[in-house]
């Protein structure tokens, strides 16, 4: 059983090694390989959760033979276990549902690079979450800003390389702030080990001796990683990012890219500065209102928008200004429902992302809704599936979007301050009827019949010549007949949307469950 | 102040470097200008943390002639992070040059907002 305990470096390293496989493998066989290669980490990063929540307590992996506080450390909990669980299952999902739009967006030759880029990125999600030293998460947070930099240049237009550059810019600017933050703490502390430096960051807040060098440090991270993240207001980046890569890295890096990074951030934050510090130097207080401000900016430049993709972008800014209101309020209740919005967040955007490009397929390779009119009824699964996602954004019940609502309201109850609790009532209540009003448009739109919609499918299907056949039909079944999609492709893209259908109906039924899980996985976190 | 900024001179001269390069990565909008201000600002970094971890007077940490005491020898830890600062940079400027080679093919400029009018003209919002 102790046997475990090596999974979390195993992952890392095993992933690290299949991205160079990957690069000697043929574009198809990348692929197999990886999803069975995901597959294979699912399975042992649920052990490790299996593991801890057995156990009671987090496991800390020495490397080498180098002791705390000189060696450099892997720590794993029940937290740290269930996200990268929850990561490894949106990959693993949006890598199958969005091969078949792969092979339409990126050259057959250069397939196997994507997944060797996908297996690296892997491991840098596995190492920012497991690690618990603060230069090893920059060092893979950077190789996470390059490898999702390639995730959206891979599809090779003039769109995507100009949407690649500004993202690599912003997320340059946010690592350097990074970097400073960590080369001062280092600088104060004297360690890189994240308890030894919580250790002396204590000892530097009781003397008072130190706390501007300390806030610095705290600012520059928090504005680094909020920068990478998407708090307002550095979110504009996100609808030409999201919007032009190919699904599955669209879906891929609103779903996970960013909430890596805000873990990371909650893990400086509970496990290296500690809540009391932080209250110290009022970080709570701002995120809440930057949280607050992102939730209601984002839905108004949603609602505003033309094309399903940019719309369902800024939704994720409003969704990511929930999790930062969550930290902002603070303590277990803050901290359990802004990590639950995480997990619910990243199931369902991924979901979104997933059924958009479909719908457009069908609507003459459209994203703009005036083409997607009555889409849902040409493409009827792909609807359902959109209705399921927007219905879980909108907060309905029975979906994972209600949970984490009711969570926030919750943490604001508890939070013990009524100027709190009436702002985040208000900002849940206001947020909440955005969400429907741009939500509910679409799935009208989706769904009613009218001249305007495109009636013509362009039915990309790559062909032995490597041309794009187009055939024309009304419906899914249409389409059946003519053989634009076979039963596989129907099945590799409709299998993992259900799967991630089931997660999110996991979170909204259960949600206890999860909230148990949170709970006692923050209590071993710090 | 002026005295303390004199006697830190290197970190203030860090931490203006830092400052230099920041404001040229994010406003400048020529993109081999903007990587240029990416290097100084991790230059400053970089400096900033040498200059922390050296203590004059003292050496490298390699055992040479049997010394032993700790006294003798500087923290090899800073060191170390700014060799792997430099190869994270490093790498992270090949990748961005790369892109920008692909842009000043595809569009014959380097100013970011005569690419982003440009691409706007070549493909629509779909």
């Amino acid at each position: 059983m102790d046997f475990i305990r090596n999974f979390p470096l195993f992952s890392i390293v095993l992933s690290l090694f299949s991205g160079v496989l990957c690069t000697m493998l043929k574009g198809r066989h990348a692929k197999n390989y990886t999803a069975v290669f995901e597959g294979v980490l699912i399975a042992m990063n649920a052990a490790v959760l299996y593991y801890t929540m057995k156990t009671g307590t987090s496991f800390t992996y020495v490397m080498g033979e180098f002791p705390a506080p000189w060696g450099n450390e892997i720590r794993a909990g029940i937290l740290e276990a269930l996200i990268v669980l929850t990561f490894l299952i949106v990959v693993l999902c949006s890598v199958l549902a969005g091969w078949r739009f792969l092979q339409i967006d990126v050259d057959e030759s250069k397939v196997n690079y994507y997944f060797s880029i996908i297996n690296l990125l892997t491991a840098a999600l596995l190492a920012m979450s497991y690690t618990n030293d603060i230069f090893t998460g920059y060092v893979f947070l950077e190789i996470l800003t390059l490898t999702s930099c390639g995730l959206i240049v891979v599809r090779e237009i003039g769109r995507t390389t100009l949407a690649a550059i500004r993202y690599m810019i912003l997320n340059l600017v946010g690592s350097g702030l990074f970097l400073l933050g960590v080369v001062l703490l280092y600088d104060i502390t004297g360690h890189l080990l994240m308890i030894p430096m919580h250790e002396k960051i204590q000892l530097i807040a009781e003397s008072g001796i130190g706390m501007q060098p300390l806030t610095l440090a705290v600012g520059v991270i928090t504005i680094g990683l909020g920068i990478k993240s998407g708090l307002f207001p550095f979110y504009l980046w996100m609808p030409d990012t999201y919007g032009w890569s190919t699904p599955s890295s669209g879906s891929i890096l609103s779903a996970i890219i960013s909430k890596c990074y805000i873990f990371l951030l909650i893990k400086i934050y509970l496990r290296v500065i500690g809540e009391d510090v932080l209250g110290m130097i009022h970080v709570p207080r701002i995120l809440f209102v930057l949280g607050i401000l992102g939730m209601s900016m984002g839905s108004v430049s949603a609602i505003r928008k033309k094309s399903i993709n940019r719309m369902i972008a800024f939704s994720s800014a409003a969704q990511i200004g929930y999790i930062y209101m969550g930290i902002g309020l603070g303590g277990p209740y803050g901290y359990t429902a802004a990590i639950f919005q995480i997990i619910a967040h990243c199931v369902t955007k991924s979901l979104l992302f997933l059924t958009s490009p479909r719908l457009a397929e069908v609507s003459g390779d459209s994203l703009l809704f005036k083409n997607l009119q009555g889409s849902a009824f040409r493409a009827k699964r792909a609807g359902l599936f959109f209705i399921i996602g927007a219905f879980s954004m909108i907060g309905i019940p029975i979906f994972a979007g209600f949970s984490s609502k009711i969570l926030f309201g919750l943490a604001g109850a508890y939070c013990g301050q009524t100027g709190k609790f009436i702002l985040t009532m208000l900002a849940l209540a206001a947020s909440s009827v955005l969400n429907a009003i741009y939500f509910i448009r679409t799935v009208i739109r989706i769904y009613s019949r009218g001249e305007s919609g495109m009636k013509e499918s362009v039915a990309i299907v790559p062909t032995a010549e490597g041309r794009i056949k187009t055939v024309r039909h009304d419906t899914e079944d249409d389409e059946k007949k003519y053989g634009a999609w076979t039963r596989s492709q129907r099945l590799m893209y409709e299998l993992p949307c259900h799967v991630l259908i089931a997660y999110n109906l996991l979170l909204g039924l259960f949600a206890w469950a999860f909230v148990d899980l949170i709970e006692r996985g923050l209590l071993m976190f710090i | 102040m002026l005295s303390t900024l004199l006697i830190n001179y290197e970190e203030a001269v860090a931490i203006i470097l830092f400052g230099i390069g920041f404001t040229m990565l994010l406003f400048h909008r020529n993109l081999v200008k903007k990587l240029i201000g990416m290097n100084i600002m991790d230059t400053g970094v970089f400096l900033f943390l040498a200059s922390m971890g050296y203590i004059s007077g003292r050496k490298a940490p390699i055992i040479v002639d049997g010394v032993m005491d700790v006294d003798a020898y500087i923290n090899p830890v800073p060191a170390g992070l700014v060799l792997t600062g430099i190869v994270v940079s490093v790498s992270v400027t090949a990748v961005t040059l790369s892109l920008t080679i692909r842009l000043y093919k595809r569009y014959h400029t380097l100013n970011l907002d005569d690419i982003y009018m440009l691409s706007r003209h070549e493909t629509e919002d779909r």
